[in-house]
């Protein structure tokens, strides 16, 4: 059996159409089989309500008189994207303002604008014969703006990797707090509800479809940025009325130590035409499996510390090399059955009838990585060589002789095989000469817990290194801990008048 | 019951908890101390029945004393249900109701104040706290 896009819509028009949401439809066809299901089921709906920092908005504000073509642009002191038209610009949801930084940014300005506040549009421009305007500032609201056109330009992942930290410091990051050693693990999308979980292979979401977007009535225009349907993370670029919208489904965030991004409730309603229909929205948690992401790796390829699926995230706990660790969303899922609820409610009273995709999207397609073609510096490029050590068991007479000879500030200390055990600096040594309580060798006084680098590693990570411990200096070690080498401050400057350093 | 004891460190460094427990005889569990030259703060733990005895105890020694119930707020027109304060807070005080809803069991929070911290929507803040 098969069903037309036009019966079902038929039936959606009757008021006959029997619609459920992606969280009932597992059940269902447990229940009735797959042509039993496909007899009684005419639409899935599905939903999904998390950060989607690719969000933002195209705005038309009118023309002033005199008239300006806006050069830059200011909403709330939030900068948007000016180039576009004399009085267009797009505002990003994780643009920061210029004067609450972290507090307030571009999510914000879209969530007061919906909830009717006045937003401060600033503007200036250098003047031209048809825009002799220089300079603009005014009050505006959102009824006030010719358009308001909320565009996402990647918005549905799929599913996301989820998140945690085995080093040894709190990460802060887009998917929240990471604590050290494995301390949580952090998680988003509403799995058994997200709308590409349901339609994987992209048969029936694609450009034209309707779509809940916000509160509004939105669409899909086609694929989002970064899609990579093959392996399991499609994306979708969405459009919609920021002027339909509301706070329930739109919402500014901000990621302590990241930045702003907003929350946004997305659903596609899905046409269940075939079994294949059937299959695709008969998915539940447990068969959507992603990777617990090691953040605090700093590379592109961070290592998988566990598979996962959904249905494990979902109850709390997960197991991580033999020891359970707790887990949370960043998503909401009581949101998420809002959306899906909310859309349902539409097609079950006619509000929104069903479309085909214009254009199928690629199932296909993969995200690459970028090509570089110029690599950044890494630290065995401007890191000293040869570098003064000193053995654990020396006097400290010896190691401030040898900082002396070295005209250096850190000795690393190592042990007889060469191996990297502590360091000390001038800084321990005269406190170590002002308070002799303490003991008379370089193992009395050494920092044993040693950060450091590797001659392979991106200057850029070295760099947040010695910031975020507020150190000066990084023994570089190879594989096997012996030191070959140090990075201090200073050789930072080499980079000085290069192109890596603003 | 938790109580937030705040005493001047002025007078030098009298151990006031360790006073306490001796006096009264309660064991007094510290759950968080933050103690600089000038003034200390402790959360303590201690069984209801003794809350009177250790309270008046604590306040004849000069601290001041506060019963710690419902700390930390939750402003519900901001959260979203997310669940982002679950898996960080030490006590277990967030978890998921049946509906994905939050629940909060503030009475075993210490104050750390990560989970003001991580709230995306900046929806939990301390009580008295602006
Ligand atoms: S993190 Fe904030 S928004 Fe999310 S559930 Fe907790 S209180 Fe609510
Ligand atoms: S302050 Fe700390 S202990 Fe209290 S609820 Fe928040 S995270 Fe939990």
């Amino acid at each position: 059996m098969r069903k037309t896009i036009q019966e079902i819509n038929e039936r959606i028009r009757e008021g006959n159409a029997r619609v459920v949401t992606a969280e009932e439809m597992p059940r269902i066809v447990e229940e009735l089989g797959e042509e039993g299901a496909l007899a009684e089921v005419d639409v899935v709906t599905t939903g999904t309500f998390g950060a989607m920092c690719s969000s933002g908005c195209f705005f038309n504000f009118g023309h002033a008189d005199p008239p300006i073509r806006m050069e830059k642009v200011w909403l709330n002191d939030v900068e948007a994207y000016a180039g576009i038209a004399a009085v267009d610009a797009y505002l990003g949801a994780t643009e920061k303002s210029t004067t609450r930084e972290e507090n307030y940014g571009g999510a914000h300005v879209m969530e007061d604008l919906v909830s009717g506040r006045s937003v401060e549009l600033r503007a200036i421009s250098r003047g031209t014969d048809c825009y002799p305007r220089r300079t603009l500032t005014t009050e505006i609201l959102l009824e006030s703006c010719n358009q308001a056109i909320m565009v996402n330009p990647r918005n549905g992942y799929q599913k996301y990797n989820a998140a945690a930290n085995s080093g040894d410091r709190v990460l802060y990051t887009y998917m929240g707090m990471l604590l050290p050693s494995i301390g949580n693990v952090t998680y988003s999308g509403a799995g058994v509800l997200n709308p590409l979980a349901n339609d994987p292979k992209l048969r029936l979401i694609g450009p034209g479809v309707p779509c809940f977007l916000g509160g509004a009535e939105g669409m899909v225009i086609g694929e989002g940025t970064q899609a990579s349907p093959a392996t399991g993370f499609g994306t979708l670029m969405v459009t919609g009325n920021l002027k339909e919208m509301n706070t329930e489904f739109l919402r500014a965030a901000t990621m302590t130590g990241y930045g702003v991004t907003l929350y946004v409730g997305l659903g596609v309603p899905i046409p269940v035409l075939d079994i294949e229909t059937v299959r695709c929205t008969a998915v539940r948690d447990e068969d959507i499996w992603v990777d617990v992401i090691d953040y605090s790796v700093p590379s592109r390829s961070r290592p998988s510390l566990a598979r996962v699926n959904y249905a494990m995230l979902r109850s709390g706990k997960v197991e991580i090399g033999g020891e359970e660790v707790r887990t949370s969303s960043l998503s909401s899922f009581s949101r998420a059955r809002m959306v899906a609820a909310e859309l349902k409610k539409w097609v079950e009273g006619g509000r929104l009838v069903l479309t085909l995709p214009t254009r199928r999207l690629d199932p296909t397609r993969r995200a690459e990585p970028m090509r570089e073609t110029v690599q950044g510096p890494r630290v065995v490029q401007i890191m000293q060589h040869r570098v003064p050590t000193i053995g654990e068991d020396e006097h400290i007479r010896e190691a401030a002789a040898r900082l002396l000879k070295g005209e250096t500030n850190h000795l690393p200390v190592v042990n007889e095989e060469g191996v990297l055990v502590g360091i000390v600096t001038t800084y321990d040594i005269s406190k170590a000469v002002v308070n002799p309580g303490k003991g008379n060798y370089v193992r009395d006084i050494m920092k044993r817990r040693v950060i450091t680098t590797t001659p392979d590693e991106p200057v850029d990570v070295a760099v947040r290194k010695l910031e975020k411990y507020n150190i000066s200096a990084l023994p570089v070690v190879d594989r096997e801990m012996h030191v070959i080498g140090i990075l201090t401050a200073m050789d930072l400057g080499k980079l000085f008048g290069g192109r890596w350093l603003k | 019951m938790k109580l937030l004891v705040t005493f001047s460190r002025k007078e030098g460094k009298k151990p006031i908890i360790a006073q306490v427990v001796r006096d009264t005889g309660v064991l007094v569990n510290v759950e968080r101390a933050i103690i600089d030259s000038h003034e200390g703060e402790a959360l303590i733990d201690i069984p209801d029945e003794s809350c009177r005895v250790v309270k008046e105890r604590l306040t004849d020694l000069g601290a001041a004393v506060r019963i710690l119930e419902d700390e930390i707020v939750r402003d519900e027109s901001e959260c979203i249900d997310c669940g982002a304060c679950i898996g960080i807070c030490p006590q277990e005080v967030f978890s998921f109701d049946e509906d994905f809803r939050i629940r909060m069991d503030a009475r075993k929070c210490i104050l750390c104040g990560r989970c003001i911290e991580v709230c995306p929507h900046r929806a939990l803040s301390r009580r008295g706290a602006i």
